[in-house]
């Protein structure tokens, strides 16, 4: 299964003034489902080569990897990938990757998605699938980001059918928002968060210092910990 | 028939040895864990040893601070590509678990607290090549990495030093275990590449 496709940019977008989304044209690559990942390989002319996983942003068509990519200071990949990367550009992909942090659109019932910056990636890939397929499951996401021009996709990912959808602020809060800016709290799971009772299957995606703060408020909460599963990246 | 990136150039740090293919330097220390955190309290700490035939050893925090540590200085390679070198940490060689017990099994299951497992050949975990370790950079190893008490095989990939270690439990057959069940290589050697199966 060492398999790696060959990429071609058809089209970036910019997200935020640190982030683009690309989509890229990748024959063979099949399958994918929310939640999973792809490995990217660069080659430099030289044959130096770096490889980095990406979550993809959605799923459901054949031959086509979607991802969004924020900026790492010094990051060679993310920087290439948010600053110099155009259409027509060549790379490599593996995948898709991972069977753990994933949501199945057969599967009804509720979910209760976490976010903390870029890591609504994944997530976003959940939301539109659940679009995708018409899937009746219920659906929260909560997005924590430093300011409002932060946040990748706010207009659809609060829009989107069926999907109550809060963001939090925690260095910038818009104008008519209350809550003061700061970090994800007790009362925001309190207030947010699909209530312990209901066993929703929980998904966390974030930097390592939000996931593990996010994971130890929705366990002080009551959530089953079996429920709950976590994708972080960074470190600690 | 290689494909090349226009205008990449990577920053490619020349890193003072040889990394596994497809590796990349990290300097700091990238977390991966499938849930949250589990609360292990060190007071309640145990390690168990359970062979083929059933007998169990038990180890619990005192026990373990009893046997022999040693300081190790090792390099560390996550599937997820990230490389560190030069990692401190403190610990029981796995040996010293080993020394009264009976058995014929060639395998190993290790088992953590919060439901993780990974499988291991019993001889990577012998003659000096993995330990059970409980400081990392000179404190006590933080929940986040895996404490109080994490497995240490440096040899393969990081997912088969097991966080938040509970058991090992002897297997005449190798059983995959969590991420071994999940599609990733059953042995996961760095140098060979062997990160999916």
């Amino acid at each position: 299964m060492s398999l790696w496709h060959v990429a071609q940019v058809v089209a970036v977008e910019r997200l935020t003034a640190s982030a683009r989304a690309l989509t890229l044209s990748v024959p063979g690559f099949v399958e994918a489902v929310a939640g999973q990942h792809v490995d990217l390989r660069l080659t430099a002319p030289d044959g130096y080569q770096a490889v980095r996983a990406y979550s993809l942003a959605r799923v459901g068509r054949d031959e086509v990897v979607e991802i969004a990519v924020d900026r790492i200071p010094g990051g060679e990949v993310s920087g290439f990938l948010v600053d110099d990367a155009q259409v027509g550009d060549r790379m490599e992909v593996r995948g898709p990757l991972g069977g753990f942090f994933v949501w199945r659109p057969d599967d009804v019932g509720p979910v209760q998605l976490v976010a903390g910056g870029s890591g609504v990636v994944p997530l976003a890939a959940m939301v539109r699938s659940r679009a995708a397929a018409g899937s009746p499951a219920p659906f929260r996401l909560l997005c924590s980001v430093r300011t409002r021009a932060d946040a990748f996709w706010a207009d659809e990912l609060s829009s989107s059918p069926g999907v109550e959808t809060t963001w939090v602020y925690t260095r910038e809060v818009p104008p008519g928002v209350t809550r003061p800016a700061g970090r994800l709290s007790a009362d925001d799971v309190a207030a947010h968060v699909l209530a312990p009772g209901e066993s929703p299957r929980v998904f966390v995606c974030g930097p390592t210092g939000f996931v593990e703060a996010a994971a130890a408020l929705l366990l002080d909460a009551g959530h089953d910990p079996d429920l709950v599963r976590t994708e972080r990246f960074g470190g600690a | 028939m290689a494909v090349f990136t226009r205008g990449f150039g990577g920053r490619r740090p020349e890193p003072e040895r040889p990394l596994p293919p497809g590796q990349h330097l990290t300097q700091d220390f990238p977390v991966l864990s499938t849930g949250p955190t589990p609360n292990v309290d060190a007071s309640r700490w145990e390690l168990t040893v359970r062979t083929e035939s059933g007998t169990e050893h038990r180890w619990d925090r005192a026990a373990l601070q009893a046997l022999p540590a040693e300081d190790v200085t090792v390099d560390i390679h996550c599937v997820t590509r990230w490389s560190k070198h030069d990692t401190h940490w403190r610990g029981v060689p796995v040996d010293a678990f080993f020394e009264d017990v009976e058995t014929a099994a060639d395998f190993v299951v290790a088992h953590s607290y919060g439901g993780y497992t990974t499988n291991l050949p019993l001889d990577d975990l012998l003659d000096g090549r993995a330990w059970v370790v409980f400081e990392y950079e000179g404190e006590p190893l933080a929940p986040v990495h895996g404490g109080p008490v994490r497995l240490l095989v440096p040899h393969l990939y990081f997912w088969k030093s097991a966080k938040w270690l509970r058991g090992l439990v002897l297997h005449e057959h190798d059983e995959p275990g969590f991420w071994e069940q999940n599609g990733y290589h059953l042995y996961g050697d760095p140098w060979s590449e062997q990160r999916y199966s």
